[in-house]
Order: structure tokens, then sequence, then C-alpha cells
């Protein structure tokens, strides 16, 4: 099973290579003349006006939470779907269960509005 | 031969990564790091032929819970400078969980060894093993009590975050497409008749 990963392998060394490749040279033969204005911090040609460190809105984390619920949920549906022949009609009853119990979930969240960005 | 030598190169960067996560000053490139790490543990999973293990690694850790640790990291309003005072106050506290950890460890990896031979290596697989469907014909069936509490977890996380991050906040201005198609002419537009002016 194992050498069929090989190409990938050999890509993940060629990518790795050549990106350390590039950095090395550039570092290598790039003319290197810092000056107070060069090192300084650059925004659109003014001074930097605040600490990057920002608050965000908080939606942003719950879209980003409930996209992981349903990527879990898929998750579970692979290893069943490869194995439906297997376990037969009670696998297909237990997954119906915990679809159903999401799919409550689902309801919930879109009757409470979650899925909008008004 | 060459699997033992892809072993021991990813578990060597997988242990830098993690040194890296819990060394570097900055938040943001601990979390990469610890991208590194999952990434890493990927590879061990498929080199011992786990291949649906390392894909969901990769897909709910790398893909979704390092996005959400990343998100988390940026928008928090941390002060660094703040955060490392009080780090002599703090490090008998510090000295005490990893000496738990590290007992816990050697306890599972030296004492109990979890019923398996660690030092053996794996035993070789039968021709035609797919580690997917291995894990599917137990899953849905004989556990099929966790993978229901699985539902109920996942279904208390999404009630969870909604009612902790949903709030109605008032002065809104929204688009309400229904109102919007449904309105008439009468109640837009008003004709006012003007008398003309005379001209003298």
């Amino acid at each position: 099973m194992l050498e069929n990963y090989l190409p990938t392998l050999i890509f993940l060394l060629v990518a790795g290579a050549f990106g350390v490749v590039l950095l090395v040279l550039g570092w290598l033969l790039g003319p290197r003349r810092p000056t107070a204005e060069k090192a300084s911090a650059y925004e659109c040609g003014f001074e930097a006006f605040e600490d990057t460190r920002m608050k965000f809105d908080v939606r942003y984390y719950l879209v980003a939470i409930l996209f992981i619920i349903f990527d879990l949920e898929i998750a579970f549906l692979f290893p069943w779907a490869v194995s439906l022949d297997v376990i037969g009609g009670f696998g297909l009853l237990s997954m119906a269960m915990f679809l159903a119990v999401l799919v409550v979930g689902f309801i919930y969240e879109w009757k409470k509005g979650a899925l909008e960005w008004d | 031969m060459l699997t033992e030598i892809l072993f021991y190169a990813f578990a060597a960067v997988l242990i830098g990564a993690a040194i890296g996560v819990i060394t570097s000053r900055n938040p943001v490139h601990s979390v990469l790091f610890l991208v590194l790490c999952f990434f890493n543990s990927a590879v061990l999973w498929l080199l011992i032929e786990a291949e649906f293990l390392a894909i969901v690694l990769v897909l709910v850790y790398v893909g979704a819970v390092m996005v959400l640790f990343l998100f988390v990291v940026m928008m928090l309003d941390i002060n660094i400078e703040k955060l490392r005072e009080g780090f002599v106050r703090n490090a008998p506290l510090g000295v005490l969980i990893a000496l738990i950890v590290v007992i816990e460890l050697y306890y599972v990896l030296w004492v109990k060894r979890l019923g398996v031979d660690v030092t053996g290596g794996v035993a070789p697989l039968p021709e035609g093993y797919s580690n997917t469907q291995a894990v599917g014909a137990v899953l849905y069936t004989e556990y099929v009590y966790p993978f229901q509490l699985a539902a109920v977890v996942l279904l208390i996380a999404i009630v969870a975050a909604i009612s902790l991050t949903m709030r109605k906040r008032p002065g809104l201005k929204t688009q309400d497409v229904a109102a919007q198609v449904a309105v008439r002419r009468e109640d837009r537009v008003r004709l006012v008749k003007v008398a003309p002016e005379e001209e003298k």
C-alpha cells in the first residue's frame, strides 16, 4: 500500500527542496543595504496607525465552529459508505439515527438565524 | 528499510515542531508549528497503513481545528508582554503539571503498554486490507453507542456555540427581500396635485 504514496513523497521532497533553494539563493545573491527608512514598518505609505492585534467580530468564530461540526459529520460518513455492505441494515439505521440528531441541530441553527450574516 | 528511515525522519520533524510550539514567542507561530505537527503525525499514521485516520487527521485537525485556533489566536486582543509577567510566579504550577504528564506518559508507554508490544513493530497486514473498511465495520455496529454519543456531543456543540455567540444587535439595517418584493406602488409613490402658477 505504501508504494502508492511514493509520488507524494517525491513531490514533498521536491517542493521542500525547491523552497529552500530559492530562499537560500535569494539570501546569498541579493544585495542587502538596509537603512533606517527601509527597515521601518510600511503601511500604504503611512506610519502604522495602531497595533495589529484587534478584536474581530465573534460571528467569524460561530461560522468556523459550525463548519467544524459538519466537517466531522462528513468524516463519519466516509468509513460508513465504504463498509456499508459489511454492516448491513443495522449500520444503515445507526447512521440514520446519527444524521437525525444532527439534522435537529441544523434545523435549530437555521431557525435561529445563525447561518445569516446581516 | 525505507519505511524506518521515513519514520525517523518524520518523527524527528514532529518532535522539532512540537518544541517549536512551546518555545516560539509569537502565538501565531506556535499554531503554525502545531499544523506542522499534525501533518507529521498524519504521515506516521500513514506509515502504519492507517490511511483513513491519516486523512481525517489532516481534514479535521489541520483543516478545521487549526483554522479555529488561528482564528482565536488572531482575534484575541493579547498583549504578549503582559502574558510574560508572572512567569516565575506560575512556574511551580507549570512544573507540577509537566511532572504529572511525564508520569502518565511513563505509565502508559512503559508500564501498561496498552496491551501492545511496542518494541516489535507492526504486524504485516493481509493483502487487500483497507483501514477505512476495518474502521467502518466496527464503528457503526459494535461501537454504536459511542457513535450515537458523538452525534449528541456535536448537537450540544451546535447549541452551545449559537447560544454563546448569537446576539441580535438593535438598530441594524438589514435587507428583507420578502418585504421588498411585496411592496406596492401605493406605498412608495404619492401623486400630489399642485396648482400651476398663473402667468401674469
